[in-house]
């Protein structure tokens, strides 16, 4: 891994190889990820591209495969191993044929064995029907009429007795339908034969296959009707329902019986078939299951050369291929071993050639990374690309965006909770990446592997700073805050209050405070956990530290662009938006921080004089915001808080109105006036400077270009010259002489026309400008969730554990604390980790994309995308994924 | 405990891995962004207490505590040097 610093060196390349190498040139090339093609046939058609007859017998290759694959899912045959198993090696050609005959094979012996597959089901199907139907049968007839009356029927048509009633003969029908149409069909069948036809069914126990395979109860019925014409029309109803008629059923119960066995008998050996048939389908299948991933791989390795080779074109020539191609500079010497090799591989005589060439398109930005740092390079490179060799934030953000997302999540516990996570996830890595879980969310979760980790890190520490721990408050070094009231004054005070309704009472600084002690030595004193007012102290003290960080991580990104102007030697930018940024910043910002930080050491409650100005007590303390506006405003103040000439009168100073408006260290109203107008002339420098350098500049070069040349006609060469004093020559490629039109007009010379300088200088101006005042205040959002975060932690606390659970006494409570905590702790990770933490780590990356990149981050690069097998069968692997969900 | 005992030893501490963490550092490919990680941890951790402990060291206001608590603290925490008699 390279410094993160800034993007790699790209050099732009051309390859030079012989057409029967390229293939094996460019697989060798796929190994690893250094090289990203440049396509030279950009207006031809993907239909018309040389290798289009390889993709394609690829792709039905891969279509075979595919079916293969569904079929074997089918069969809930796993499929092992994964496609990418890093072996990147290309098989021979050889090889590869005898693949594509392999596949053609098992597609056509697996269709083959589905088509005899579905034939057999559906002889099953009949066989058992006729079966179902046999057996019913025997319940008809044994209700009803028997064989003996069977025989005289027959033989009452043989013979041609009339019988008594003059009747046809009845005659009957066994047929098999579904049970639901069972009803409908009776009552066609009742309407039909004008109420003549006699219906008896019964329902087979067994549901039956249907064709589609879905298993339907049948029921089996004999229809007893009279003459041909009623046989015609019970035919029909019969074919509207779907029924299904049995024209031979046997007459008598012997050979019915003998049909039984026989069909039973076809049962078993069919059974027997399609028992072999589909063990046989399974072996086959088993056996091209564990291929399936090798295959699947080698397929779409070819697919993937043969696409970039159609990059390739011929030269001039037509002999050999050329590629244009982008290589990082250092990686160019493997980049020559590994076309050597491809060469050598594949015999050809020709050494191939890697040519650097000049190019004036900006290159793409290649940021190298290993698995922790791609991470924060993916959320850097989410806002946009860096533009090439810029400076890259990633390295910065590796740590302040766990920085900035602990002060807004700091909880002890909650950290604790978050980092166990993240340590799990990261030492079981390779197990978990072997599972190959294709979950999106956890995917998500995993990637971020290494920021959960550190987040919770920094999380645990802003914890122990801000002693909160699932709303509690640890005391390991002693507090600073002691008793100060007398215990006669507390018995009285207790006795006159009732319970529920104690008195509230303030400590004073000055006495229960122990100044000699100093503050709490590390984190926030435990005695703001007990007290009704912790929030006014605590949303002071976030304030500021909000304020004070953003400040911070402002002028560390102006300081970054500092360093970027250096990187493109452009030193106008250095002078005219460099310094007058950081000195706007540091006239108001810094200058706000350090009043902040003065405030703190100086001012407290006891009566001083500080930097020579008598201060009564905390009530002069000053105001910084509204100083701060009072100082734009440059507002008249009274110098020190009270009238020091009157003295003190009955123990007390006379103060000043609003004292604590008035300025608090001597000259303070010259300093600040300075600094406002140090900060308002910075900005014309911002708006005007690098325009006006630009327009003198351009002013220059028209003034060399006007008096400097001369035009010569060279009738040897037979072209004009331009000769610019000083001998340098410029030639140009036309009969007559035409002196190049100086400066053309005013800014063309240049990247950029003067206009459009001054456009952009403008914007960049007041967005900085503007900027300063409300980026300030967006770093806010560190007070404002963490508060957010603490009160939510404290509501879980007391409204649910300690009311649900340890404020009750005995069994009951000990039961109920054991079942109301789970439902705290799964508030707990679901509320507070969970969505404070996502909620957290959004506001943490708006600060970083917007208020610290916009000092000094350009965004305009585009990615360098190089070719490499690794790339290619993931993408494959995405897409198909995406196709088939 | 003194001002002075937790602002030097901490001060130290974050000093100590600041500037010495980055010459422990293995040689490697990533020294330097190890080095940076180092550096910026140890100032980001050192800003964030001193801000906090500066920000208690003379506080303007004080805790507003109930009668019973306070009798707690008492007892538990002890009595500042000088009680006030109402």
């Amino acid at each position: 891994m390279g410094s993160l610093t800034r993007s790699e060196e790209m050099r732009y390349c051309q390859m030079i190889v012989e057409k029967d190498a390229a293939f094996n040139i460019v697989a060798e090339l796929g190994k690893k990820p250094y090289v990203q093609f440049k396509d030279l046939n950009p207006d031809v058609n993907s239909f018309q591209r040389m290798f289009v007859r390889d993709i394609r017998r690829y792709d039905e290759l891969e279509r075979k495969l595919r079916f293969l694959e569904s079929q074997i899912v089918k069969d809930n045959i796993p499929i092992v191993g994964k496609i990418d198993d890093g072996d990147y090696k290309v098989l021979p050609n050889s090889e590869l044929n005898q693949l594509e005959a392999t596949l053609t094979d098992l597609e056509r012996d697996v269709k083959n064995m589905n088509d005899s597959d579905a034939q057999l089901k559906a002889n099953f199907m009949d066989l058992k029907e006729w079966d179902a139907v046999l057996d019913k049968t025997d319940e008809f007839f044994q209700g009803g009429v028997d064989d003996l009356a069977q025989e005289e029927f027959d033989v009452q048509e043989e013979g041609e007795i009339v019988a008594k009633v003059d009747k046809a003969p009845v005659n009957y029908l066994v047929g098999i339908i579904r049970r639901e149409q069972l009803n409908g069909f009776e009552r066609v069948l009742w309407r039909a034969c004008h109420h003549t036809a006699y219906l008896r069914s019964a329902d087979v126990a067994e549901p039956l296959e249907d064709a589609n395979g879905e298993k339907v109860h049948k029921a089996a019925f004999i229809v007893f009707l009279k003459g041909d014409r009623m046989r015609t029309i019970v035919e029909k109803v019969c074919d509207g329902f779907k029924a299904r008629l049995f024209k031979n059923c046997p007459k008598t119960f012997k050979e019915r019986q003998s049909a039984r066995n026989d069909v039973r008998a076809r049962i078993q050996d069919l059974q027997t078939v399609i028992g072999q048939t589909r063990e046989h389908r399974y072996r086959v299948l088993q056996a091209a299951a564990n291929n399936h991933n090798q295959w699947l791989k080698q397929v779409r390795m070819q697919k993937t050369v043969y696409h970039h080779l159609n990059l390739f074109t011929f030269d001039g020539i037509g002999r050999f291929f050329v590629a244009e191609c982008w290589i990082p500079l250092k990686h160019i010497d493997d980049v020559r071993r590994a076309i050597e090799t491809g060469a050598e591989r594949s015999g050809a005589s020709v050494k191939p050639v890697l040519n650097i060439l000049e190019t004036s398109v900006e290159p793409p930005t290649y940021n190298e990374t290993n698995k922790f740092t791609a991470v924060f390079q993916g959320i850097v490179d989410s806002y946009g690309i860096a533009t090439y060799r810029e400076l890259n934030p990633a390295p910065y953000t590796i740590i302040s965006f766990p920085f900035l997302f602990s002060c807004m999540f700091g909880d002890l516990g909650h950290g604790v909770v978050m980092f166990m996570s993240g340590l799990w996830m990261v030492l079981r890595e390779k197990a978990l990446i072997a599972r190959n879980i294709k979950d999106e969310i956890f995917g998500m979760f995993f990637g971020g592997r290494y920021i959960i980790l550190l987040m919770g890190l920094f999380s645990i520490h802003a914890g122990i700073i801000y002693n909160d721990m699932f709303a509690k408050s640890f005391n390991i070094f002693g507090s600073s805050w002691k008793n100060p009231y007398s215990h006669d004054s507390i018995a009285t005070w207790l006795n006159q209050s009732t319970h529920g309704k104690e008195m509230l009472l303030e400590l004073p600084p000055e006495i229960a405070y122990q100044h000699s002690m100093g503050p709490y030595p590390f984190g926030v004193d435990p005695i703001w956990n007990i007290a009704d007012n912790k929030l006014n102290f605590l949303n002071s003290m976030k304030m500021k530290l909000s304020v004070i960080i953003g400040i911070t991580q402002m002028t560390f990104g102006v300081i970054l662009s500092f360093f970027n102007h250096r990187f493109f030697k452009s030193n106008i930018d250095i002078y005219t938006v460099f310094i007058p940024q950081i000195l706007f910043m540091a006239c108001i910002f810094m200058y706000l921080c350090l009043q902040i930080i003065l405030k703190w050491i100086f001012f407290w409650t006891v009566e001083d004089t500080i930097f020579g100005l008598t201060y009564p007590g905390s009530h002069c303390a000053p105001s910084l915001l509204i100083g701060l506006i009072n100082m734009f405003m440059m507002k008249d103040r009274a110098v020190g808080f009270v009238d020091e000439s009157a003295g003190k009168v009955n123990g007390m100073w006379k103060e000043v109105d609003t004292c604590y408006l008035s300025q608090w260290y001597p000259g303070q109203s010259i300093v600040e006036m300075v600094l406002v107008v140090v900060a308002v002339l910075c900005i014309p420098i911002m708006l005007a400077g690098k325009p006006l350098h630009h327009w003198l500049q351009e002013r220059k070069k028209k003034k060399e270009l006007h008096g400097n040349h001369t035009v010569r006609a060279n009738v040897v060469a037979d072209n004009s010259e331009i000769v610019l004093n000083g001998g340098a020559k410029k030639s140009e490629n036309h009969e007559s002489a035409a002196p190049a039109s100086g400066g053309s007009g005013g800014g063309h010379h240049g990247e950029e026309a003067l206009g459009d300088v001054i456009v952009h200088q403008a914007i960049h101006t007041i967005e900085y400008v503007l900027g300063c005042v409300s980026h300030t205040a967006s770093y806010l959002r560190l007070w404002a969730l963490s508060l957010a975060h603490a009160q939510l932690s404290e509501v879980l606390w007391h409204m649910v554990f300690v009311s649900g659970g340890l404020s009750m006494n005995g069994t009951v409570g000990f039961i109920a604390t054991f079942v109301v905590f789970f439902f705290f702790f799964f508030l707990t990770v679901s509320i507070l980790v969970l969505m404070e933490g996502l909620s957290a780590f959004l506001h943490a990356l708006r600060l970083h994309w917007v208020e610290f990149q916009s000092k000094f981050y350009l965004g305009l690069g585009y990615a360098f995308v190089p070719f490499s097998f690794k790339e290619a069968l993931s993408q494959a692997e995405a897409s198909s994924q995406a196709a088939s969900s | 405990m003194g001002i002075l005992i937790p602002l030097v030893s901490v001060t130290a501490f974050w000093a100590l891995i600041g500037f010495g963490g980055p010459l422990l550092v293995p040689k490697g490919p990533n020294r330097g962004i190890i080095q940076l990680m180092i550096i910026m941890t140890a100032v980001c951790c050192h800003l964030f207490w001193i801000m906090v402990f500066l920000h208690q060291l003379n506080p303007l206001i004080g805790p507003q505590i109930n009668v019973k608590t306070i009798r707690w603290i008492s007892e538990k925490w002890g009595d500042a040097p000088t009680l006030i008699d109402s």
